[in-house]
């Protein structure tokens, strides 16, 4: 229990998906700009990135195998492709409200490279079946963590008096870095 | 080479299995009626169908809880093209919403004491003003609904009818009217 608790820890704040290991990127600056956007991209993020995670490990342990390695990444983009595809629909049903506010980030979360990323991390890293689905969630959640607190600061930056070269994505970026910076402050925190 | 396609092949089709049980298991129910009802109506808002907007009264009435005879902006044209989709007599304006001569609300700028609450009332944003400033209302945008004439707590705004002079006249459009049902 303890291993997951650090993995999970490990994910969320040491080893954060964005701020760390620079992958998400995209998102990260696309749908930052409100908050509610932010927290629905979060969520459906995490659904995706567990069911990920879980699913391509199935599939390069039991299905792949050492002799058919080099399939790995094609076989884990279409299983992510039709992981979204499915979380679509899924929300399109229950929740039109927030199928509206993703729009056309949802589909793009299949060219989410956080989400391709964590998968091939849990190959290189050797997790097991939970400890990969673990390290998927850990993931995720850093990804929606560090997502929401951007977002806020960034609508917090509208309102700021920025000088002009630097307004909009440039101060984004700015502000990203200092971000990334604190969060190096974890560092120390699990080994 | 042969287990590689078998596999890819094999991933390809539960994939697309699944996706397609998903696509009639969580198939979202469009009423494409509602879109037609809501391209007809005048899209106003003004609210004096009862419902808060041009697509609730749509949906209303695709559901069959309101009368198609309810929108004063739409006139007897827009209930004639909304009786002939829906396969029904078409009908005379319904009660306490007789016809009235095209007009626009004015803003009289002596009274206005800039309490915005028009404003807030306006459901096609025509009238310009802020706090304590005082407003006044677009032509142009006006639709005539009269929602912002009871929140003005001075009785400052009034209709005022369009005459019809050599600027403001318009081509009419073809209209047949409808006799009242005995």
């Amino acid at each position: 229990m303890r291993d997951y608790l650090l993995i999970l820890i490990g994910t969320v704040f040491v080893n954060n998906i964005v701020m760390a290991k620079m992958l998400g990127l995209c998102p990260f600056m696309g749908v930052s700009r409100k908050l509610e956007t932010a927290i629905g991209m979060g969520a459906a993020t995490t659904f995706v990135l567990t069911l990920a995670s879980g699913a391509s490990y199935l599939i390069d342990t039991y299905l792949l195998g050492a002799e058919l390695s080099y399939l790995r990444t094609l076989s884990f983009i279409v299983v992510i492709a039709g992981i979204v595809g499915f979380t679509e629909m899924f929300i399109k049903k229950t929740s039109p409200v927030l199928f509206r506010v993703l729009g056309i980030y949802l589909p793009l979360i299949t060219t989410n490279c956080a989400v391709l990323g964590i998968p091939l991390l849990n190959v290189q890293a050797e997790h097991n079946f939970v400890e990969s689905l673990f390290f998927g969630m850990g993931g995720a959640i850093g990804f929606t963590l560090v997502l929401v607190l951007f977002a806020a600061m960034r609508e917090r930056l509208e309102a700021a008096d920025v000088p002009a070269p630097f307004r909009g994505t440039s101060i984004a970026l700015v502000t990203a870095a200092l971000m990334s910076l604190a969060f190096m402050g974890f560092a120390g925190l699990i080994k | 080479m042969l287990s590689a396609l078998l596999i890819l092949g094999g991933i390809g089709l539960v994939l697309g299995g699944i996706l397609g049980w998903a696509a009639i298991r969580f198939r979202v129910e469009d009423d494409p009626l509602v879109e037609k009802i809501d391209a007809i109506l005048p899209q106003t808002q003004c609210g004096q169908c009862g419902f808060p907007g041009c697509k609730p009264y749509a949906e209303a009435i695709a559901k069959g809880e309101a009368d198609i005879n309810k929108c004063p902006p739409g006139g007897d044209d827009g209930i004639r093209r909304m009786a002939e989709l829906l396969g029904v007599e078409p009908k005379p304006l319904g009660e306490g919403l007789a016809h009235k001569p095209k007009s626009v609300a004015v803003i009289d700028e002596n009274t206005c004491i800039g309490c915005t609450l028009c404003i807030q009332a306006c459901p096609v944003d025509a009238i310009v003003g802020a706090a304590k400033q005082m407003h006044t209302i677009i032509e142009a945008q006006c639709t005539g609904c009269e929602l912002c004439l009871p929140p003005c707590p001075v009785d400052c705004i009034s209709m005022v009818v369009i005459r019809e002079e050599i600027d403001s006249w318009k081509w009419r459009y073809p209209v047949y009217m409808l006799k009242q049902a005995a």
